[in-house]
């Protein structure tokens, strides 16, 4: 009786359902090691700069990687475990993947590239067609399945891809970079479709992206990833809000700094500190947006309580605005202005300016 | 002469379909896993394009004739003699062929994309599976360009044959074997011969090279 419990409660641990991975890869040169875990329903954003592990987090996630150590659970059941020589093969897990640049079959029309999967489970050829002509139609490619894959639009082959990979009707949906093969005006029809493809789908999804605001849009929930290890994770907001690192800061298009608080004032190194409206003690960040800060030629007699030496190091348009690059105290500092007033201020590289921030534009947050 | 046409096509094609069998397979290996030894393997696959092929249809004597290491346990297991029989044409002609198929297709699995595979894996294939439905269809003009080489060279195949199956006519005689006869008692004959396989071969390279290796 005893026994039978136990083993029961083995199988279906209870509140298991979901993603729950340890990761731990080592290539010498390169080691990941990043846990994750996600509830049913979720969108997992994995966020970080080229390089930094995000695609071989998700290879794990699929099989196509091994782990050297740590876990991967899905809804309760062990789908590898290094330390007791547990492993679950690409092809047995339930896992659907949408590749960066799709990998859509080129010899097999949109309707037998999304009957592959199903054929592949042992379903008959009729029945799995059938069901894929379905799954076309509600991606509105009725009228495209029997077109072969370079026929299709970048737009329509994402869908196709999506379709192949929902067709086995997989717990974990993996997206590498889904948005990354689109020109500038696709990206932006198929990301809000994306988003509701996305929300609609009940298992765990897990998206892989160097882009800020397909993270933002499209995830439910951020991990960022550098050099193989999480640096910050949490919901988009609150990260866009509260970056951690340069990487996050340069995303979100933030100023950031790391130093010393006490009470009011943040010490960032010598003859740079900021007044800011939290009071905090011990090691913290001050962020701010480049469009808080103001150039002058003399000191600012404003009510800016955060006035710097500065000297530009370089200019650039950005949308309607210039971005300058400048150096403050030894510290990049990047701020935006009107075409106007960087003609009125003759701003040019190497020129000596007074920069100033608001302590209200500010936000300070502990370390 | 007819005789010896017909047998070398028949042969040919046997050898060309001898050698998909398990030439395919054996590049797959070659191109997609790692094994220690594995340097020695292709070495040894392609051994044939250099070797002189009267050396190779030694080789096959010592290995598959009536005494020869394999050749013996034919016999008495299956009663299979292959020395000098049509079978033994086929053989030594496959023998002759298969590098040029392992090798072009060999060359074609190392330009083609692993991930496609990968992607099949994701969806539930397995290897095999994966192979036949995705790579398969896709190295397919890799494969079938170096099936065209494998015929038009055991069509051709005159050293490993006579050494290894003799030139018996109507059973292991192909046209080569009988241009190198008749040049000796009727070279008129010869020269006649060599047109009409001469005739052949391009007619077969220009139909199946443009189908196949053309614009895909």
């Amino acid at each position: 009786m005893t026994q039978k419990a136990v083993a029961v409660e083995e199988t279906v641990p209870a509140g298991a359902s979901g993603l729950d991975a340890h990761l731990v890869v080592d290539r010498g040169t390169f080691a990941l090691d990043v846990a994750l875990t996600a509830a049913p329903g979720e969108v997992l954003g994995l966020l970080g700069p080229n390089g930094a592990g995000k695609t071989t987090a998700l290879r794990t996630l699929a099989g196509l990687t091994p782990l050297a150590d740590g876990h991967l659970r899905l809804d309760g059941r062990t789908l590898e475990e290094p330390a007791r020589r547990t492993r679950v093969t690409p092809d047995r897990r339930p896992v659907g993947v949408i590749f960066q640049d799709y990998l859509l079959f080129p010899h097999l029309s949109a309707l037998d590239n999304v009957a592959f999967g199903p054929r592949c489970h042992g379903m008959s050829k009729a029945a799995a067609r059938a069901l894929a002509a379905e799954l076309l139609d509600r991606m509105g490619l009725a009228d495209h399945a029997h077109v072969k894959p370079r026929r299709l639009s970048g737009g329509q082959a994402q869908r196709v891809a999506l379709a192949r990979a929902l067709a086995t009707r997989p717990r974990l949906l993996l997206l590498d970079e889904p948005l990354a093969a689109l020109d500038a005006l696709a990206r932006l029809e198929v990301r809000a479709e994306l988003r509701r493809r996305l929300a609609a789908f009940e298992a765990v999804a897990v998206l892989v992206t160097h882009d800020p605001l397909d993270a933002m849009v499209l995830a439910d929930r951020l991990v960022v990833i550098e050099h193989g290890r999480i640096v910050q994770e949490g919901d988009p907001a609150e990260i866009a809000r509260r970056p951690r690192t340069d990487y996050i800061a340069r995303l979100v298009g933030l100023n950031l700094y790391q130093g010393s608080a006490e009470g009011h004032a943040v010490r960032i190194g010598p003859g740079f500190a900021f007044t800011t409206t939290e009071e905090l003690t011990g090691p913290a960040f001050v962020a701010f947006a480049p469009s808080a800060v103001t150039l002058h030629r003399d000191h600012p007699a404003s009510s800016a309580r955060n006035a710097f030496r500065a000297q530009v190091t370089g200019l650039e348009s950005h949308g309607d605005q210039i971005r300058v690059a400048l150096t403050a105290a030894g510290f990049p500092l990047t701020a935006d202005l009107t075409t106007i007033a960087v003609a009125e201020l003759d701003l040019h590289p190497g020129a000596d300016v007074w920069a100033a921030v608001k302590a209200t534009q500010t936000h300070a947050y502990p370390a | 002469m007819w005789q010896a046409l017909r047998l070398s096509l028949q042969t040919a094609t046997l050898a060309t379909a001898v050698a998909l069998v398990l030439g395919v397979p054996l590049a797959w290996v070659l191109a997609r896993t790692a094994f220690p030894g594995r340097r020695l393997v292709r070495a040894l696959v392609t051994l044939p394009l250099v070797l002189p092929p009267v050396v190779g249809g030694v080789a096959l004597l010592l290995a598959l004739g009536r005494n020869g290491v394999v050749g013996r346990w034919l016999d008495s297991a299956f009663g299979i003699t292959l020395p000098f029989t049509t079978a033994g044409v086929v053989v030594a002609e496959a023998f002759v062929a298969m590098p040029f198929l392992v090798i072009s297709v060999e060359g074609t699995l190392r330009t083609s994309d692993v991930r496609y595979e990968e992607a099949a894996a994701t969806l539930g294939a397995s290897r095999f599976t994966a192979f036949r439905r995705v790579t398969l269809p896709m190295i397919a003009p890799g494969v079938a360009a170096g099936a065209v080489l494998a015929w038009a060279r055991a069509l051709g195949e005159f050293g490993a044959t006579i050494t290894f199956a003799g030139s018996f006519p109507g059973r292991t005689q192909t046209m080569p074997l009988a241009v190198y006869l008749a040049l000796q008692d009727d070279p008129a004959a010869a020269i006649a011969l060599s047109l009409v396989l001469l005739a052949v071969s391009v007619t077969v390279l220009v139909a199946l090279r443009d189908r196949w290796t053309g614009a895909a």
